[in-house]
C-alpha cells in the first residue's frame, strides 16, 4: 500500500507530465529529492520527460510561489528592456500549492505580481510540513542518517539507531495552527481535498509574549535576534519580498546600518515584518530556512493578528477584497493615534 | 612539539587559566542573552562549565574573529568646528589577545587560507596577530562533513597553535607554536607517555586523509569549458540568493566598505558581503555584470574551484559542510563537484 505521499508524489508527476506534454504550460515548479535527510531541492521542470524527478513529502518548506514571478518571466520570448510586451497570451506556468501558498498567490495577483491566467495551480491539501529542526533537536547530538516518512510516522535512522517518532508532533509551529490548509486557488486538484481546521486560538504563541512586561518582551527580542548573520535568508525565501533593491541594501540612502550591530539588525526584522503586515500568510519559509534558528514568524505572526483584529482579514482568504494596508476607508480602525490628554477620544 | 595529556577536568581548568590571559570564545550551545555585544553570532565567551563539543564544526565558522562584524578601518569627523574635519584617522590597533578554543581542523586551515589574498591586509595580519587558536581534531565526522576530499583531515592540525585530541582515556594536548606554549606557560601539565603517544599517532593514521588523486581529477578539469554548462542554469533556478552559504562559509572573505556616521563622528567600516547580493557586482554606471541569479550561483563555485587555486593553488573550500546543512534549497557542493567532474 503506498504512503499519501508516494500517491501524491504519483499524481503530481501524472498531472505535470500532461500540463508539460500538450503544452499547456512552458514550465512546472515542483520539488526534487534532496541530497540530505529531510531536505528537497525546490526545481524548475521544464520536459515532459523530467517529470518523473518531482517528488512530494512533509518537508516541502520553501514556498514555491517565490519562484513564481521570475519563471513567469523566464518562459516569456524574449524581449529587450524597452520592447514593449508581446501581445497575444503568454506561456503558462504549473505550480504546486497548498494552502498557504495558494494564498500567496492570491497576494501576487493582488499586487500584480502574477497573472492569474498565466499560472496553473496544481493544488494540494497541506498535511502540515516537517521541522527539520524539531526533528534535530528531538535526536539532539545524534546524527540523522536517514528519514522514512510514514503516514502518520517518521522512521528516523542514525549510526547506531533507529526510531519511530509521531509525525505531527515535529509539524512546524506555522502548520500547526494553521486553519486553512487547502489551497484557495484549484487549477488541477492533486490528493483529497484538506478539511479547514479547527483552532480556538491560532496565535496562542504570539499571547504569550504579549503577555510579558515590556521589560520581558524586549530581552525575548534582543535574544531572539542576537544570532542574526544577516544573511537574509528569511527575506529571500519570503514570496512577498520581492523588490528590485531592498531597502536594507540600499546604500544611497543608507536606510539601515549594514554590519552587526543590534539596532541594525533589530530594525531589519522589524520592517521586515512590518513589510508582510496585512500580507504574510504564516507559510514559514523564513524560519524554516534561518541558519541560526531564530524565530522570527513570530513578528509576522503577530502582525498577522493585529490585521485580522483591525480588518477581519487573513491574507489571500479574500481575492476580490483589496489588501487591507493598501487602501483607505474612513472608519479604518485607529487606535494607534495616541491622543492628547484632555482631547476628545476616537472611536475604534 | 610537546604534548600533554589532561583528564577531562584539567582540559576545563586548562580553558579557564586562559580566561586571565584574554577573551577566549568558544562555540555557543543554544540561544544567547541578549546584553552579548560582541557580534560574533555563534560563539560565546567561555563561561568556566566544561567544553562539550557537538560532532563536526560549530554553528557559524571562526572567519568571525579575523572579519569582525564591522571592522573598523578609518574613523573621522565631520563636526564643523573640528580642526581635523573630515580627515580620515587610523583607528587604535586592536591587541587585546583572542582565544577561540573548540575550533575544527577545518576552521584552523580555512584561516590560512584566507590568509592567502589577505596576506598584506592590516586588518587581518593584526587579528591573525591576537588569536590563539585552540582546536579539537574529529574523532567522527558529519555525514556533511568533506575536508578529506579538500586536502585536510579530521585530525589535521595545519593552523592550530593547541590541538586537542581525544583519547581513550582523556585528551592529547599538542603544542604547535610558540604562542600555544605561552597560553600553557606556568601550567603545571603531565606530558604524555609513550602509550599516549601512540594511541595519537594510530588515531592520526586511521582517520581518512587527503584524498589527492580526487583534487587532482577537479584540478585537471578546464572548468572554463564548462561556463556555459545547463547545470549552471538548474542552479541558479533554485537558488534563492541569499547569503547563507557564504556567511556561515569559512573562507567566503569578501566584504563592502561603508561610512557610517552618527551625530557628526564617522567610522569607515568593512563588512561581510556576499557575492549572491546584486548589488555586490553592481557598478557605479548602473551596469551588473552578474545581473542574473545564475550568474551570481556560478560564481560563487567558480571562485571557490578555478579562479581561487588558479591564483593561490589550493581550492578555497574545507569541507567543512557548512552550506550543505543551511542551504535553504539544498544546493550540495559535493553534488556540484560531482557535475563538473562527469559533465561533458
Amino acid at each position: 500500500m503506498p504512503t499519501i505521499n508516494e500517491q501524491l508524489t504519483e499524481e503530481i508527476r501524472v498531472q505535470a507530465r500532461k500540463l508539460l506534454a500538450d503544452k499547456t504550460v512552458a514550465a512546472v515548479i515542483g520539488y526534487t529529492a534532496g541530497s540530505l535527510p529531510m531536505t528537497v531541492k525546490p526545481a524548475v521542470i521544464r520536459a515532459a520527460d523530467d517529470c518523473g524527478r518531482l517528488v512530494w513529502n512533509s518537508f516541502c518548506v520553501l514556498n514555491l510561489a517565490n519562484y513564481l514571478p521570475e519563471v513567469l518571466k523566464s518562459v516569456e520570448p524574449p524581449r529587450g528592456p524597452r520592447d514593449p510586451k508581446p501581445t497575444g497570451p503568454l506561456p503558462k506556468v504549473a505550480v504546486m500549492a497548498t494552502g498557504c501558498w495558494s494564498r500567496n498567490i492570491v497576494v501576487q495577483i493582488q499586487e500584480h505580481q502574477v497573472e492569474r491566467e498565466r499560472v496553473v495551480v496544481m493544488a494540494i491539501g497541506s498535511r502540515g510540513m516537517v521541522s527539520r529542526r524539531k526533528v534535530e533537536a528531538h535526536f539532539s547530538g545524534r546524527e540523522i542518517l536517514a528519514v522514512t516518512e510514514l503516514d502518520h510516522e517518521l522512521v528516523v535512522k542514525g549510526a547506531d539507531f533507529t526510531e519511530t517518532v509521531n509525525r505531527w508532533s515535529m509539524v512546524r509551529d506555522n502548520c500547526q495552527t494553521c486553519t486553512h490548509p487547502d489551497p484557495v486557488l484549484v487549477d488541477v486538484r492533486i490528493g483529497a481535498p484538506a478539511a479547514d481546521r479547527k483552532n480556538p486560538n491560532p496565535f496562542k504563541q504570539v499571547e504569550m509574549i504579549e503577555a510579558r512586561s515590556t521589560d520581558e518582551r524586549w530581552a525575548w527580542f534582543s535574544a531572539e535576534f542576537s544570532s542574526c548573520i544577516r544573511c537574509y535568508a528569511c527575506r529571500n525565501a519570503c514570496p512577498l519580498c520581492y523588490c528590485p533593491t531592498c531597502f536594507v541594501d540600499d546604500a544611497r540612502p543608507q536606510w539601515v546600518g549594514k554590519s552587526l550591530d543590534a539596532t541594525d539588525t533589530g530594525l531589519f526584522h522589524v520592517l521586515r515584518a512590518y513589510h508582510c503586515a496585512g500580507r504574510c500568510t504564516d507559510c514559514g519559509a523564513c524560519e524554516s530556512v534561518c541558519p541560526m534558528g531564530i524565530n522570527m514568524r513570530m513578528l509576522t505572526k503577530k502582525l498577522n493578528k493585529d490585521v485580522l483584529n483591525l480588518y477581519g482579514i487573513e491574507a489571500g482568504m479574500q481575492p476580490d477584497t483589496p489588501l487591507p494596508l493598501t487602501t483607505y476607508k474612513p472608519d479604518d480602525p485607529q487606535q494607534f493615534i495616541v491622543n492628547e490628554p484632555g482631547s476628545a477620544k476616537e472611536g475604534a | 612539539m610537546q604534548v600533554f595529556k589532561l583528564s577531562q577536568a584539567e582540559l576545563d581548568s586548562m580553558i579557564r587559566h586562559f580566561g586571565s590571559l584574554g577573551m577566549v570564545y568558544t562555540p555557543a550551545a543554544g540561544k544567547q542573552p541578549s546584553a552579548r555585544t560582541d557580534c560574533a553570532p555563534g560563539w560565546q565567551p567561555a563561561d568556566g562549565a566544561p567544553l562539550a563539543l557537538a560532532t563536526g564544526p560549530s554553528a557559524t565558522s571562526v572567519k568571525t574573529f579575523f572579519f569582525p562584524q564591522p571592522e573598523t578601518m578609518q574613523t573621522f569627523s565631520v563636526k564643523n568646528n573640528y580642526p581635523d574635519r573630515g580627515l580620515l584617522r587610523e583607528p587604535e590597533t586592536l591587541t587585546e589577545k583572542q582565544i577561540v578554543v573548540g575550533l575544527r581542523p577545518c576552521d584552523a586551515r580555512s584561516v590560512l587560507l584566507n590568509n592567502l589574498p589577505y596576506r598584506e591586509d592590516p586588518y587581518y595580519q593584526a587579528n591573525m596577530a591576537r588569536t590563539v587558536l585552540v582546536g579539537f581534531t574529529c574523532d567522527a565526522m558529519c555525514s556533511t562533513c568533506f575536508c578529506d576530499r579538500m586536502g585536510g583531515s579530521p585530525m589535521a592540525t595545519e593552523g592550530l597553535d593547541i590541538a586537542v585530541s581525544r583519547l581513550d582515556h582523556g585528551f592529547a594536548a599538542e603544542i604547535l607554536t610558540a604562542r600555544g606554549e605561552e597560553l600553557l606557560a606556568g601550567l603545571k601539565l603531565t606530558p604524555a607517555g609513550i602509550s599516549e603517544l601512540d594511541e595519537l599517532a594510530g588515531r592520526r593514521q586511521a582517520a581518512p586523509q587527503a584524498d589527492a588523486a580526487g583534487l587532482d581529477a577537479l584540478k585537471e578539469r578546464d572548468l572554463n569549458r564548462l561556463y556555459e554548462a545547463p547545470l549552471w542554469q538548474q542552479l541558479g533556478e533554485s537558488c534563492i540568493n541569499c547569503g547563507a552559504c557564504t556567511f556561515v562559509c569559512p573562507t567566503c572573505y569578501c566584504f563592502d566598505v561603508q561610512d557610517e556616521v552618527v551625530r557628526g563622528t564617522g567610522r569607515r567600516i568593512r563588512y561581510w558581503d556576499s557575492c549572491m547580493f546584486p548589488l555586490y557586482s553592481l557598478h557605479t554606471s548602473g551596469h551588473n555584470p552578474r545581473g542574473q541569479k545564475m550568474q551570481r550561483t556560478r560564481n560563487r563555485f567558480m571562485h571557490k574551484l578555478k579562479y581561487f587555486p588558479d591564483r593561490f593553488g589550493p581550492f578555497s573550500c574545507v569541507g567543512c559542510g557548512r552550506c550543505v546543512k543551511d542551504c535553504p534549497v539544498n544546493i550540495d557542493i559535493r553534488e556540484v563537484m560531482g557535475d563538473l567532474l562527469t559533465v561533458e
